[in-house]
């Protein structure tokens, strides 16, 4: 019996750099290539983690992959994104990270030294994290294919108790919570590089937000409908990707947005937008009007979330889309990141 | 931030919207051009059209050097940069502006060496740091950016630099301007003025603006304030029936220009007799080409290019939307062809081009967003 | 400043810095101190802090000097003015 070609709506020829970035493209080559001939024929809306059933009990699952350069940066290095980026999937998913296995590609040429420094960074990060690395898996690739090392962590954990995350559950009147001030880690990583010859005392935020959402969940459990950790493509592609699921708009108010001085500086000197900016230690929360004050004391209590800000509120229009509001009434819609954050010169 | 933050303070912005509205006769529509694609963009990302009454109507300009370079430069540039050992070196603003064959950034994933500098000196610097390689600088900007290039020719010559090349793309706005103005289907009352130009050429350039046409010119800075500012001092002349030119950027823009910027384009840079302007033809004296005195510096004459031509697809109206003859929305390619993603033209790609701005901060507005901001 | 490369300087934006190369404004070299407005990584005009305090002074008068003189009018001391539309100004 023949079984049915599941067809494929991705119809780019090639992979770009561009596929990578975490937003738009990013977003056709997952929906069009990988979910139609993994997922089976109606996922649902792509979350940070799985929820799956074994024997009655729900766990979830996640897995992600480091690519970063340079692997050491100011406020942390890639053994430690390794761990917080999985244990903040899990987090966002309303899970508490378990258990941890790892793959480490490496490029032949390698200095030993380099790979311990990563090695021990991800053990102290898993140790801070509370989760245990259960195992692992290593290859090595000849010199020039792998840009130092590549790392992949998949993660399981325990859905947290009274919470259950769904976009479908957000609604209009429900406000919008980011953690801490965003635009960190994609600045210092592009300062890190060196090309542009920019300096600023500016430090990746990766850490693990799980004691952040446990507060949340703790006192707001029952009204929190939404979280994600902004990573790639920034709170810009994660809240234009909740409003393309839920189907509502979503107005943030620029004042409230919280950003570092030389965040800004830097991105205004360069033509970025930090609503685009990756984040490696900050997530965003929709919570329902009744809980949301008090959830946002809740994280301003807690030790990391002293800047945490109600920074908008979910609407039925604009539909689908994030308007950014200003004080003085002017107002801009903030699409998914298309490629690259390119620094912009006129 | 200093310079920056007094800029964005929302009641003087609302004072400056108000002033706005207690000027414009409701009796008139006003239309407005904004020359430089900087202002396009400030005016998107500040929200200031939700500012203006609407018969106050802003017309974006051909003030963005991206946007009307024409696709056989790219193409010839990137066919220079295809040799072995080549670096092409360009602003981030061009990385993804497409060529025939693609793209700068698709020319590097298939294998070309290509780096985004912030300046051009940095181009320079990767030259000095990569003896073994031709640093080939792809420049591109109006009269705010070619002093920096033409210094940076005159360090490499002071240095003997070999390895480094400009394939020069630099553009001046008044012969933009005259071409809007010649144009029989536009009607303007009055320019905001670019503001970083007029920090190199200064305000006298735009005289005739003035004094043969008869429309005022104000000189504007980047801030809400500025643009404000100088939408206001625009209505006062228009209402006295005056047309002078003025400069609301006084903090930055000397009356009289840079001499030493100026200077420097001088030693390095003459006029071409013409250049092929993207949805404006061919403008005479009004791009700049690199002197024989410089020549080793300049890849056009060091390197044979191949001199490509190539039309604009017949349905994409850049042309249009450049002169501001069309809105973006009215392009018949506008959000379906034509998209950020899948730029046709390159007002569609370069953040600065209306096509970009429109679509990124504005076109899915319904009108009722007006009153959800205001809530 | 830089003195190996007297042509550049050091700039400072809210912590960010970075090397501006100054050869643009050799006729009127800027000291430490001075802002500058950047472009491409050359200073390309000094700011004046005292134009730039004009300006805010002119904008946070906007409005208030018409403000004042529909004020003055009201006290019916000077004769009634006609403004452009014809109309009189009125409180």
């Amino acid at each position: 019996m023949a079984t049915p070609v599941t067809k494929i709506r991705f119809r780019e020829p090639q992979i770009e750099m561009a596929h990578g970035a975490g937003g738009k493209a990013s977003r056709r080559l997952v929906e069009g290539l990988f979910a139609p001939l993994l997922f089976g024929t109606s996922p649902g809306p792509l979350g940070d983690a799985a929820h799956i059933q074994i024997n009655g009990t729900r766990i979830a699952m996640t897995t992600d992959s480091f690519v970063v350069n340079p692997l050491r940066f100011p406020g942390g290095s890639i053994g430690e994104l390794a761990i917080n980026g999985t244990v903040n999937d899990l987090a966002v998913s309303g899970a508490r990270a378990e258990a941890i296995v790892c793959t480490y590609v490496l490029e032949a040429g390698l200095p030993t030294d380099v790979l311990e420094a990563e090695v021990r960074a991800m053990a102290c990060a898993a140790e801070k994290a509370e989760v245990m690395i259960a195992g692992g898996d290593t290859k090595v690739v000849e010199h020039g294919k792998a840009d130092r090392m590549y790392i992949t962590t998949t993660g399981i954990g325990r859905l947290l108790s009274g919470v259950e995350i769904s976009p479908q559950s957000v609604r209009p009147g429900d406000k919008v919570l980011l953690s801490g001030p965003i635009g960190d880690h994609g600045i210092t990583i592009l300062l890190a590089r060196g090309e542009l010859d920019l300096e600023a005392d500016l430090r990746s935020d990766t850490r693990s937000v799980l004691p952040l959402v446990q507060a949340l969940v703790g006192k707001a459990g029952a009204g929190v409908r939404w979280m994600r950790d902004p990573t790639r493509g920034g709170v810009a592609t994660s809240l234009n990707e909740l409003a393309r699921d839920c189907g509502h708009g979503i107005i943030l108010f620029e004042e409230k947005l919280p950003v570092r001085d030389s965040v800004r500086g830097a991105c205004e000197l360069l033509g970025l937008d930090p609503l685009h900016i990756a984040n490696e230690g900050q997530f965003l929360a929709i919570v329902s009007a009744e809980h949301a004050e008090s959830a946002l004391w809740a994280l301003r209590g807690t030790p990391g979330g002293e800047e945490a800000e109600m920074i908008g509120e979910i609407r039925e229009q604009p539909a689908g889309a994030v308007l950014v509001t200003t004080l003085y009434g002017g107002s801009r819609l903030v699409d998914m990141l298309v490629g690259d954050p390119l620094p912009r010169i006129c | 931030m200093k310079y920056v933050d007094e800029f964005r303070a929302p009641e003087l912005i609302a004072k400056a919207g108000e002033e706005i509205r207690r000027l414009a006769d409701p009796n008139r529509h006003y239309r407005i051009m904004e020359v430089c694609g900087g202002h396009t963009h400030a005016i998107y990302r500040f929200g200031l059209k939700d500012l203006l009454p609407p018969n106050v109507e802003l017309i974006h300009g051909p003030g963005c050097p991206v946007c009307v370079l024409p696709m056989g430069r790219i193409d010839d540039g990137l066919s220079l940069a295809a040799q072995p050992d080549f670096i092409f070196a360009a602003f981030g603003d061009m990385m993804r502006v497409p060529g025939t064959h693609g793209s700068p950034l698709e020319y590097k994933a298939r294998g070309m060496d290509v780096r985004i500098v912030y300046s051009p000196a940095d181009a320079l610097k990767l030259a000095r740091n990569n003896p073994e390689k031709h640093v080939m600088f792809f420049a591109i900007g109006f009269e705010t950016t070619a002093p920096s290039t033409a210094l940076t020719v005159v360090r490499a010559k002071a240095e003997g630099l070999h390895n480094f090349s400009v394939f020069c793309n630099h553009v001046t706005i008044i012969p933009a301007i005259r071409a809007i103005l010649d144009s029989p289907d536009m009607r303007l009352d009055g320019f905001v003025g670019p503001g970083h130009v007029s920090t190199v050429i200064g305000c006298r350039p735009y005289d005739w603006i003035a004094k043969d046409e008869g429309k005022p010119v104000v000189v504007s800075g980047f801030e809400p304030l500025d643009i404000l500012q100088s939408i206001v001092m625009l209505l006062r002349q228009l209402r006295k029936g005056e047309a002078k030119v003025e400069n609301q950027y006084k903090r930055v823009v000397p009356w009289e220009g840079n001499r030493a910027a100026l200077r420097a384009m001088a030693e390095v840079f003459e006029l071409r007799p013409y250049f092929e302007w993207r949805g404006l033809g061919f403008i005479s004296q009004s791009a700049l080409k690199i002197r024989a005195s410089y020549a080793q510096w300049d890849a056009e004459q060091r390197f044979s290019v191949p001199g490509v031509r190539v039309t604009d697809p017949k349905a994409a109206q850049c042309g249009e939307v450049l002169k501001g003859v069309l809105k973006p929305a009215q392009c018949k390619l506008f959000g379906n062809e034509c998209t950020p993603e899948q730029p046709v033209g390159a007002l569609m790609v370069s953040s600065e081009g209306s096509c970009a701005a429109y679509y990124n901060y504005e076109h899915r507005k319904p009108v009722t967003i007006a009153s959800a901001a205001a809530n | 400043m830089d003195s190996q490369n007297a042509h550049l300087a050091v700039v400072d934006v809210v912590g960010v810095r970075r090397k501006v190369d100054l050869g643009l404004l050799l006729d009127e070299p800027p000291v430490p101190g001075d802002w500058v407005l950047i472009h491409v990584g050359f200073a390309m005009s000094k700011i004046s802090e005292a134009d730039a305090a004009d300006q805010m002074q002119t904008l946070t008068m906007l409005g208030e000097t018409e403000a004042a003189m529909q004020e003055v009018r009201g006290y019916g001391l000077e004769n009634e003015e006609h403004d452009q539309r014809g109309q009189r100004s009125k409180l």
